[in-house]
């Protein structure tokens, strides 16, 4: 188990490399001057000279990318062209809120999509299952910022059960992590009744029949986990989903999140901040994958002899 | 005792209803071995499955009675007929590579039916799974309660299966073809095994196969199957010395001699009709080599020939058992 774990961390390091070297690339031929995106269009030219001397900006291309590397390595993405403080203590700092506000929305998916894609998949082909399928989908075609604001209208402004925007409290969280775990919860639903009915199809279910056990135990007991197992791998792709939603959720709900930060990077042409935000999102994208395949090992025993 | 009295159990497909099992009567007498033979494809497997009453949609049973020790166990409930599964009668799968959930060890999955079974608590169940996996030849029992399907060979895997269907002591073994899927050494060991159980236990067997070689070595009494109907049936020395329905000698034309080749199984020409799309009269008029007029225009009647054997075919008229 332990090999299987090193060999996925192993795999993910050139991953990382690839997509800093992207970002650089990407990030170095987008026009503009970063002295004066810093310091307004009315800068004096010497003034630019030695802030380009100071942020080492003439260096030689490869020399830059190393530094930038190494410099990443040690969780140093330099500092904001804008607010002229570390890059990563604004991270640090927007990162708690985009957590709390992906768990609770992965939970709010799985609240939703397991559920219904049991029911939908017991019920195969009657009222019920296109009853619950059609609920679960629904947040998938409803944009997060429409249902945010929507949903913004009627409990708080209507209804002024919850509050508008902000991030004091849990009640706080209520609204923005329905909004954005629906969206996802169809996905996870779809997923929950394919692999359901599939389980269900095969002979070993027959054997459970075949021993006496119940309906529901037949389902919950010998289907179910052997149907969640891949489900868990999408809970994978599911994060990168989210934290891009969350972008957009964050914005409408007033969440100083990591979504929130990489916008104003966008805005301000922020190039480190950018960076830097895209970096560390990337390694949490990979880390939820590596995390998903640990699960996904520790769940089905055939795995860890694969890996051997 | 389990008896199995004019079963219909029919497909109803998009294309047609499909009578997989048609009018089948079939006695299990206490402490014997019946074997059910015929093809693939010609309603074995249903049968068993009714008798479980585990037919999937869109199959369902149709008429027919199915009695264990008398109780009717058609108009069971639901709860009830759970009750009969796994614990009165078992079944054991021709596939014993996917028939044991592969999440699970193969412990949990036998002691799961002796607790849903049995009031044992946890620990009881565990003792009596390793108990029972002693019993069907699993080395190591201790150690293999706590294996997965896939690290067991394909024997091991039918042992563990034998281990769960016998668990609860049953009155009735459906075994479907138990031995198809593994090696001739191993096929070998498993049928001793099964039938050192029977003698054990006193449980009945049904055993499913398409392999008279198999019916000779292990069976009391045989039924022989085709199309969804009963085709022959008798007891075992009487099948073997005095095969009377063509499709009953075809298939004995097919047994693997021991030492020889293993020739195709079957070597009666054409193929098992569609269930969608029988055949006018006799159902195995378009194959049969013997068939004369009437056997295309009608189908003939199960009738006895001579004591406990009985055969469908308009060549064999009454109890004398000559042929015309
Ligand atoms: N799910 C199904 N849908 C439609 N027809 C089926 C289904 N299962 C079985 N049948 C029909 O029942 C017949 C008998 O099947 P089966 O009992 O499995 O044969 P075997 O003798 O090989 O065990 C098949 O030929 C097929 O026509
Ligand atoms: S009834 Fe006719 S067709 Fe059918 S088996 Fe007998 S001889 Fe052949
Ligand atoms: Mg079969």
């Amino acid at each position: 188990m332990l090999k299987f774990i090193l060999k996925r961390i192993l795999i993910s390091v050139p991953v990382l490399i690839g997509v800093a070297l992207v970002l650089f690339v990407l990030l170095n031929v987008v026009p503009g001057d970063p002295v004066t995106l810093m310091m307004g269009e009315h800068i004096k030219p010497n003034l630019i000279a030695m802030f380009r001397e100071r942020m080492h900006l003439d260096d030689p291309v490869l020399i830059r990318f190393g530094r930038y590397i190494l410099n990443a390595l040690r969780g140093d993405f330099g500092v904001s062209y804008k607010d002229q403080r570390e890059v990563s203590d604004l991270i640090a700092m927007a990162f708690p809120h985009t957590v709390k506000l992906t768990f609770y929305a992965v939970l709010v998916s799985w609240m939703i999509g397991i559920p219904s894609g049991i029911a939908a998949a017991v019920k195969q082909n009657t009222f019920i299952d296109r009853a619950f399928m059609g609920f679960s989908l629904m947040g998938v075609s409803l944009p997060v910022f429409w249902a945010g604001l929507l949903a913004q209208y009627v409990f708080a402004y209507k209804l002024a059960w919850l509050p508008t925007t902000g991030y004091y409290s849990f009640r706080y969280y209520i609204m923005p992590s329905v909004v954005l775990g629906w969206s996802s919860a169809g996905t996870v639903a779809r997923l929950t009744r394919s692999n359901l009915l599939e389980s269900l199809r095969n002979d070993f279910i027959r054997t459970a029949r075949a021993k006496g056990l119940s309906e529901s135990a037949v389902v919950v007991g010998h289907a179910l986990k052997n149907a969640l197992i891949p489900v868990v791998t999408v809970m994978a792709l599911q994060v990168a989903n989210l934290l891009g939603g969350a972008v957009m959720t964050e914005s409408v709900f007033g969440i100083p999140g990591l979504g929130r930060i990489a916008v104003k990077a966008i805005a301000d042409r922020d190039m480190p901040m950018l960076q830097g935000t895209v970096l560390f999102t990337t390694a949490i994208v990979i880390a939820g994958n590596l995390a998903a395949d640990i699960v996904y090992a520790f769940l089905d025993p055939r795995i860890s002899v694969e890996a051997g | 005792m389990l008896e199995i009295e004019r079963l219909c159990t029919h497909f109803f497909t998009s294309r047609g209803v499909a009578p997989a099992v048609d009018n089948v009567t079939i006695t299990i007498p206490p402490k014997s071995i019946v074997g059910v033979v015929g093809e693939s494809g010609c309603g074995k497997s249903v049968t068993a499955l009714s008798v479980l009453r585990l037919v999937s949609s869109p199959g369902r049973i149709v008429s027919g009675s199915i009695r264990l020790d008398g109780e009717e166990l058609l108009t069971k409930s639901g709860p009830a007929m759970r009750a009969i599964r796994g614990d009165r009668i078992s079944m054991i799968f021709q596939e014993p590579m996917t028939s044991l959930n592969p999440v699970y060890t193969v412990g949990r999955q036998v002691s799961e039916a002796i607790t849903l079974h049995t009031n044992a608590a946890r620990g009881e169940a565990r003792g009596r799974t390793v108990e029972m996996f002693r019993a069907v030849g699993i080395p190591e029992p201790e150690r293999r309660f706590k294996s997965y399907p896939h690290q067991l060979s394909g024997g091991l895997r039918q042992r563990v299966m034998i281990a769960m269907a016998m668990a609860c002591r049953p009155e009735v073994l459906i075994a479907d073809e138990p031995t198809t899927a593994l090696d001739v050494t191993t096929e070998a060991q498993i049928l001793h095994l099964m039938k050192e159980l029977e003698t054990a236990f006193g449980t009945s067997i049904m055993l499913i196969t398409h392999n008279l070689g198999l019916v000779a070595e292990m069976c009391d009494y045989v039924y022989v199957m085709y199309a969804g109907r009963i085709m022959e049936q008798a007891d075992v020395f009487e099948l073997f010395d005095n095969a009377l329905h063509p499709y009953t000698t075809g298939l004995l034309g097919a047994i693997p001699r021991p030492g020889g080749e293993r020739r195709r199984l079957f070597n009666i020409e054409g193929m098992v009709p569609s269930l969608l799309d029988l055949p006018k009269g006799c159902r195995f008029s378009p194959r049969c080599g013997r068939a004369i007029s009437r056997c295309h225009e009608e189908e003939p009647e199960l009738r006895g020939v001579c004591r406990g054997h009985a055969v469908r075919c308009f060549l064999y008229k009454n109890e004398s058992g000559a042929a015309r």
